[in-house]
């Protein structure tokens, strides 16, 4: 899987640092950056939940 | 082929009287005056203020555009001249996206603080119902509208100062709301009782705030445990003198709790309204929190999230009850939108009301139909530039979810312990359309009683 991020969306909440602290990081004052472009599998779930709880509906999951 | 587009001005709607244009409609039946830009005009149409112009857009495409442009296209500060007596001069109002980011992370609406909000709120709702009784009566104004001073000042400046604070802060905080009649575009202090009022009121809070901190400069200083945000800001010096006074620290408070106070307070009551005129859906809902804190667990940020029909529940009354009901900005370049052209200077303007009920969008649109924003409708995320109650795009409600997360919280609390029923008839319950800050109209009673 590759996530995808809409930078005209995404306000910082850190919700997504929260679920996935293994792919997303943002700083204090900043949108998300990835860790991960392509993360593993094994952390598919706690992807998903970053993409379902962002609060701006900013992070996409594009499979392949 | 070439074609030459003819780039035309946007028709005015019918309706307008005299030097004032349609100012007057706009305080009296806002919402009838813009279906009628929509229904006359389609998806760009102007209205008049005395001598400013405003465009009104609605649809997925003109509201795109609308929510996408950028400050130096479209300005949010200049829109809004009835805020700045409220917040006093100096305190920035409605900030470029880049000074909302910065106000986000300052203001505790970040994830990790999020999940220290939910208790704290819960805790709030439990200290207003502490008082009720078997049964009675509330008035739904009053009543949430007070709640929400303590939730937000509780989650935004902190617990020691919202302990401060009582019924009467909360009344000075509604002739603020109330002050915010649409003259404020021809003068916004204009000899009105409404302005009188607002002016009277927000004196009374620079008051009140600089009785609390005179007791806090004479007393102990704050531990790390219960600094606040007020400690901070009383902590800020320059050259050895205080940085703030307690006009601008009022300032910063009501603009901090601005945009989550009335807009809160109306949708807490909307979607109780709606749920106790929809009976199946109030039960299928009770029963929702029911099971989920049947294993007896707090009310959490993580049980919080567990709620997809109260979640539903309020954004359908968000949808049928936006608490704002017209989004503007200033065009600092011309624009085309559709094919019109757009002056420099004129205001431009989209509302989540008329919005919100594009049939096309979303079917029956007057119907209260949580069931749409379930898989697999899920009309909110299918339509992000028409299902707007929280804007769209960079100028989203930063606290949206904040927003969403204190209702779900005050719901879990009153809607476990105690059943209600509409005091009036059903069509009795309206909004007042007379101030720019749209609330409740009073009358709004409902009873309680206690749950077996």
């Amino acid at each position: 899987m590759k996530i995808v991020v809409d930078y005209d969306l995404c306000q910082g909440h850190a919700v997504c640092q929260s679920e996935a602290p293994a792919v997303f990081a943002v700083e204090d004052k900043g949108q998300v950056r990835l860790l991960d472009e392509r993360p593993p599998d094994g952390l598919r779930a706690q992807v998903e939940m970053a993409v379902k709880y962002c609060p701006t509906h900013a992070l996409k999951i594009m499979e392949g | 082929m070439t074609t030459t587009t003819q780039l035309r001005e946007p028709p005015e709607v019918s309706g307008a009287d005299g030097q004032g244009g349609h100012l007057e409609e706009l305080r009296h039946d806002p919402i009838g005056l813009m279906r009628r830009v929509r229904e006359e005009c389609g998806d760009v149409g102007e209205f008049r203020l005395a001598g400013r112009r405003v465009v009104l857009l609605s649809g997925a495409e003109a509201n795109e555009q609308f929510f996408r442009a950028t400050e130096e296209e479209l300005n949010q500060a200049e829109a809004y001249p009835f805020m700045t007596p409220i917040f006093g001069k100096g305190v920035i109002f409605d900030a470029p996206p880049e000074r909302r980011q910065e106000m986000l992370h300052n203001q505790a609406l970040k994830d990790k603080h999020m999940r220290l909000h939910a208790e704290k709120i819960a805790t709030e709702v439990d200290a207003m119902v502490a008082a009720w009784t078997g049964e009675g009566e509330i008035d739904l104004l009053d009543f949430f509208a007070e709640l929400t001073i303590y939730t937000s000042s509780a989650c935004l400046i902190g617990k020691k100062f919202r302990d401060q604070l009582d019924r009467r802060f909360a009344e000075l905080y509604h002739d603020l709301e109330r002050g915010t009649d649409a003259i404020a575009y021809v003068d916004a202090y204009a000899p009105i009782e409404s302005f009188r009022r607002r002016d009277a009121a927000r004196a009374a809070l620079v008051e009140l705030v600089q009785g609390i901190m005179n007791a806090r400069g004479s007393g102990p200083p704050a531990t790390d445990e219960d600094r606040d945000l007020l400690d901070v800001l009383m902590s800020v010096n320059v050259e050895g003198n205080p940085r703030f006074t307690a006009d601008e620290i009022t300032g910063i408070f009501i603009s901090m709790m601005f945009a989550g106070h009335h807009t809160t307070s109306g949708t807490a009551a909307w979607t109780l309204i709606e749920l106790l005129k929809h009976p199946d859906e109030l039960a299928r809902v009770v029963a929702e929190l029911d099971e989920l804190y049947a294993d007896g667990r707090e009310v959490s940020y993580q049980a919080l999230r567990e709620m997809p029909l109260l979640e539903s529940a309020i954004k359908e009354a968000l949808r049928l009850h936006p608490p704002l009901i017209l989004l503007l900005r200033v065009a600092k370049q011309p624009m085309d939108v559709e094919g019109f052209h757009i002056e420099e200077g004129k205001l431009v303007a989209t509302s989540p009301a008329i919005s919100n009920r594009i049939a096309e969008d979303f079917p029956q649109p007057d119907e209260f139909t949580p069931s749409r924003y379930l898989d697999p409708r899920r009309e909110d995320l299918e339509n992000p530039w028409t299902y707007i109650p929280f804007g769209a795009g960079k100028h989203r409600c930063v606290g949206a979810s904040f927003a969403t997360m204190q209702l779900k919280a005050i719901f879990s609390v009153i809607l476990r312990g105690w059943k209600f029923e509409l005091s009036q008839p059903p069509d009795t319950y309206r909004n007042d359309h007379s101030k720019m800050v749209v609330q409740l109209e009073q009358p709004c009673r409902a009873r309680y009683t206690v749950r077996s």
